[in-house]
């Protein structure tokens, strides 16, 4: 059985209470305590900092060049917490409520409920570490809106903000690396977790430049490698995020808790052609001052600027007034789908919607106006000064939408459809971000806990942070504690050897298939199926013979595919066929437990179970648990559930209207 | 949008290995939209290199938004291509007109080995972070000091946010003429300095991380401004001439070294 090791008591004192008993480990103890770190996004970075403060042995491991290029620095509108600086009435309790009910009733209360108490501690923090967040002329910090919510507590630096919260983190991981608390491997992928007596103790990685495998020891492993988006191809992730290091984990036991929960968001960049390698997000903050629309006539092909406004239908405003443009991402996307699937798509692909700055231009430019005193302003003059202020907001996000379609979006709006860009599933954890292996951990994306079946916008920089400075460092000691008369295992042990057996054989065997067809294609192919079936709505027909599909194209890859090169170099096609291996294992286990969910609910969307008026109809009766998927040998799983008990936030139907 | 398809002449450096000797290798590629961003027009071409059985080039690249600063390719003697302010990654093929020749170099820089092809090693970078560009707090505990307790003004927090915004890619020093690390330590020694928490720590701070960038062995600034002129994220120079003063003040008043 499943035990998630929530803490008794009232859900407000579980974490307070847990921090005064949990056992501790005391600082010579803690020299002798190794722990490793995969990934240095800001879960990663924030734990490998905070350890090696803490005076533990710290390997921290990450295939880019540097750990700054986590792909959390792409992160761009911000980051919540619960301070209330605004005076809106927000506390801990709405920001957890919201984060319950934003995630449509499928996450952990006593989970979230945490991460909503240490969020204002996180921003503490960012500050005291020289995060820049933007700032108010009385030079108190300045806050926006974003989606879910109907108050303003999300921070941020520009269009930026994960990017400076990253930086925090990894100048606070080199400040460890310069002490000598904590090694770092760049252009090290990890490729396996040794399993010693059933605990974690160390991997088997590889060193990207040489192609070298190699051994490490860790009386703890801590897996922060981020989400598996990718396994769509088109995705908003960076190009090398990948599952590898959860998918090998969950094939050394632990347990993958709801793989089908995908975040589609609303706005992005929309594709363009064949050649697509990635997608681009236009930020969820965008959409506190921008409008979405398509024309109200079929096929409209005039340009936008060129249809009047009773001609323009502002869907999200019109079917959802209470929370209008800033509705949750997953309803925000099927919303444009639906319209774009019903012929009232822009652009040329007609698989676009627009997003609007036009008003807001003149809002701000009118407010500048009376501010400046200029009672005479001429409208250019309005639009002029309005546009300067959508700069300094929003500037490095208009620049980058220039760039990639050539448009001017001060003038013309901007062409937005869904993108693929987030996954709330991940390894399943217990309350201390242990998996169901002892000593093996997940933490931000890689794990299933917070976020339910759709992440609210702003929340994954707060988990990530969450996890890695608050939460770890007080639950690793409740195992550490009972570790420290392990003396450090040599890597010479036949678990090791075995584990860095069977990584080579894999990596010879994918080298000796010789065939035609490249890594990219099988990447490709994989990604249609799943976007196609397993996407923004799914349906019992389609998973099925998605299941089908993708086990024919893993036969035809292990069978054909064409790896240029060798072993002992720098082979960046090898390290994508290890990668998109595992993506299209994964994506058969994500169609099974999208098959299995017969319901809808948040980012989860079948087509069977609906509202009349379309929403997502959850079925709490039968599925409010999280699917905990065990390995049982190839294409083989077991279900576990761990049930969910609503103490404080009761579910009911998000209604957003 | 309505432009045609374009066939283009690369000139690309390629490279087996650190210590092999490189050359240029001339490629032809046809049928280019428009709409395709630099990368993802070498993907197509790493694909049929990879069709051919050759091996496909090798480049650092990452999230493809102009955030990572993993993308560093030296385009007709220019880093990052001909577009003002934009990263390889988000140049796009608009910039290009048929039967252009492109010359696509690694960065060019002694404290940058390449390693193979395009790629580089830029640990240098970490190393000077490591030797003083953050602000000596330990996480997880700020003793209760709320976030709003110390108000900073807003024109100096956009100032350090402006500098804060280097992506770390290194075509400053790719661009110099000296491969002088200025503009990257400076943007960092400038977001620390001009807020008040990175204030206790300044006067170390710049002296030991211009120390390493010497050690690191990057050469000397003449303020040309080559480095501001490609920077992906217009850093300002600005911040060398805040450097320089950094390092002056703390040179004269510092009196353990």
């Amino acid at each position: 059985m499943l035990n998630s090791k929530i803490p008794k008591g009232p859900l407000e004192n579980k974490w307070s209470d847990y921090k005064g008993h949990v056992s501790l480990v005391n600082p010579t103890n803690k020299r002798k305590l190794e722990i490793i770190v995969i990934g240095t996004g800001l879960a990663g970075a924030s734990a490998a900092a905070s350890l090696g403060e803490m005076g533990y042995k710290v390997k921290a491991f990450c295939f880019q060049d540097s750990p700054r290029r986590a792909h959390s620095i792409a992160a761009q509108g911000g980051i919540n917490a619960a301070k209330n600086y605004q005076n809106d009435g927000d506390s801990i309790f709405r920001l957890f409520y919201d984060t319950i009910k934003g995630g449509d009733y499928r996450a952990r209360e006593a989970n979230v409920h945490r991460l909503a108490e240490v969020s204002a501690n996180i921003i503490d923090q960012c500050v005291a570490q020289g995060v820049p967040f933007a700032r108010e002329y009385s030079g108190l910090l300045s806050n926006r809106s974003f989606g879910g919510t109907q108050v303003q507590r999300t921070f941020y630096a520009a269009g930026q903000t994960g990017q400076q919260l990253l930086l925090g983190a990894y100048q606070a991981l080199e400040r460890q690396v310069a002490l000598g608390n904590v090694t770092m491997y760049s252009r090290h992928e990890m490729l396996d977790v040794v399993v010693i007596e059933g605990k974690a103790r160390g991997i088997i990685c590889r060193d990207l430049i040489t192609g070298h495998l190699e051994r490490h020891f860790g009386h703890a492993v801590l897996l922060c490698s981020g989400g598996y988006g990718n396994v769509f191809y088109l995705s908003t992730n960076a190009m090398g995020s990948n599952v590898t290091a959860i998918w090998k984990a969950h094939k050394k036991g632990a347990y993958f808790g709801n793989p089908c929960f995908t975040q589609i968001h609303p706005t992005c960049i929309p594709v363009s052609g064949d050649h697509q390698s990635k997608l681009t997000l236009m930020s969820e903050s965008l959409r506190n001052d921008g409008r979405i629309w398509v024309p109200k006539k079929k096929g409209d092909d005039r340009r936008p600027n060129d249809i009047p406004e009773d001609e323009r239908d502002y869907y999200l405003e019109r079917r959802y007034p209470a929370f209008g443009n800033l509705v949750p991402r997953d309803v925000a996307s099927r919303a444009a789908k639906e319209r774009c699937d019903a012929g009232y798509g822009v652009g040329k692909s007609k698989m676009a919607v627009y997003l609007d700055y036009a008003d807001a231009i003149q809002r701000y430019g009118t407010g500048e106006v009376n501010k400046l005193g200029l009672d005479d302003a001429t409208k250019e003059k309005i639009t002029e000064l309005g546009r300067e202020v959508v700069k300094e907001k929003y500037g490095n996000l208009f620049d980058m939408y220039t760039k990639i379609t050539g448009e001017d979006p001060y003038t013309t709006p901007m062409r937005i459809y869904p993108a693929v860009h987030y996954t709330m599933g991940g390894l399943w954890v217990d309350y201390e971000l242990t998996t169901s292996v002892p000593g093996l951990y997940a933490m931000g994306e890689a794990n299933f806990s917070d976020h339910g079946a759709n992440r609210l916008g702003a929340s994954a920089l707060m988990q990530g942070l969450a996890d890695g400075y608050f939460v770890i460092p007080y639950t690793i000691g409740n195992y550490l504690a009972n570790e420290i008369r392990t003396a450090p295992i040599p890597v010479s042990h036949p678990e090791f050897e075995a584990a860095e057996n069977a990584v080579s054989e894999r990596i010879n065997k994918l080298m000796g298939i010789n065939g035609k067809q490249t890594v990219e294609s099988f990447h490709k192919r994989l990604g249609k199926i799943m976007w196609d079936k397993c996407g923004m709505s799914r349906n019992a027909q389609g998973l099925k013979e998605a299941i089908e599909e993708i086990r024919h194209l893993k036969k035809d890859f292990w069978s054909d595919v064409r790896i240029p090169g060798k072993i002992l170099e720098v082979n960046t096609e090898l390290d994508k066929a290890n990668r998109v291996a595992d993506f299209i294992e994964l994506g058969e286990l994500m169609c099974i437990d999208a098959l299995h969910r017969n319901e809808s609910c948040g980012g989860h969307f079948r087509e069977e179970m609906q509202t009349e008026e379309g929403e997502a109809l959850r079925d709490d009766q039968n599925f409010q648990y999280v699917a905990a998927w065990e390995y049982q040998g190839d294409g083989q799983w077991q279900l576990h559930k761990e049930d969910l008990n609503f103490e404080v936030a009761k579910p009911t139907q998000r209604s957003y209207k | 949008m309505d432009h045609s398809n374009i066939s283009l002449t690369l000139e690309v450096w390629r490279q087996e290995s650190a210590s092999a000797n490189g050359k240029f290798v001339t490629y032809k590629v046809d049928d280019v939209s428009p709409e395709m961003s630099f990368l993802e027009m070498f993907d197509v071409l790493n694909e049929r290199l990879i069709r051919e059985g050759q091996d496909p080039i090798a480049f650092d690249h990452d999230c493809r938004e102009g955030i990572c600063g993993s993308c560093s390719m030296h385009i007709n003697g220019r880093p990052h291509g001909p577009w003002h302010a934009t990263t390889v990654c988000q140049l796009h093929m608009r910039a290009f007109k048929n039967g252009d020749t492109i010359v696509v170099e690694p960065w060019r820089a002694k404290s940058f080995p390449v390693i193979k092809d395009l790629m580089v090693d830029r640990s240098a970078f970490d190393r000077i972070i490591q030797a003083g560009g953050y602000v000596s707090v330990n996480t997880g505990n700020v003793n209760g000091v709320d976030a709003n307790a110390i108000p900073v003004e807003k024109d100096k927090a956009d100032t350090a946010f402006a500098a804060a915004t280097c992506i770390g890619c290194g075509a400053c020093v790719a661009a110099c003429k000296n491969s002088s690390a200025m503009l990257f330590m400076s943007a960092k020694v400038s977001h620390l300095a001009l807020l008040p928490q990175g204030a206790p720590e300044r006067k170390d701070r710049v002296l030991n991380m211009v120390a390493q960038m010497d050690k690191e062995g990057f050469g000397s600034c003449t303020f040309t401004g080559a480095c501001e002129a490609v920077c992906p994220k217009e850093i300002s120079i600005t911040n060398i001439s805040r450097l320089n003063k950094e390092y002056l003040n703390a040179g004269m008043t510092v009196d353990k070294r």
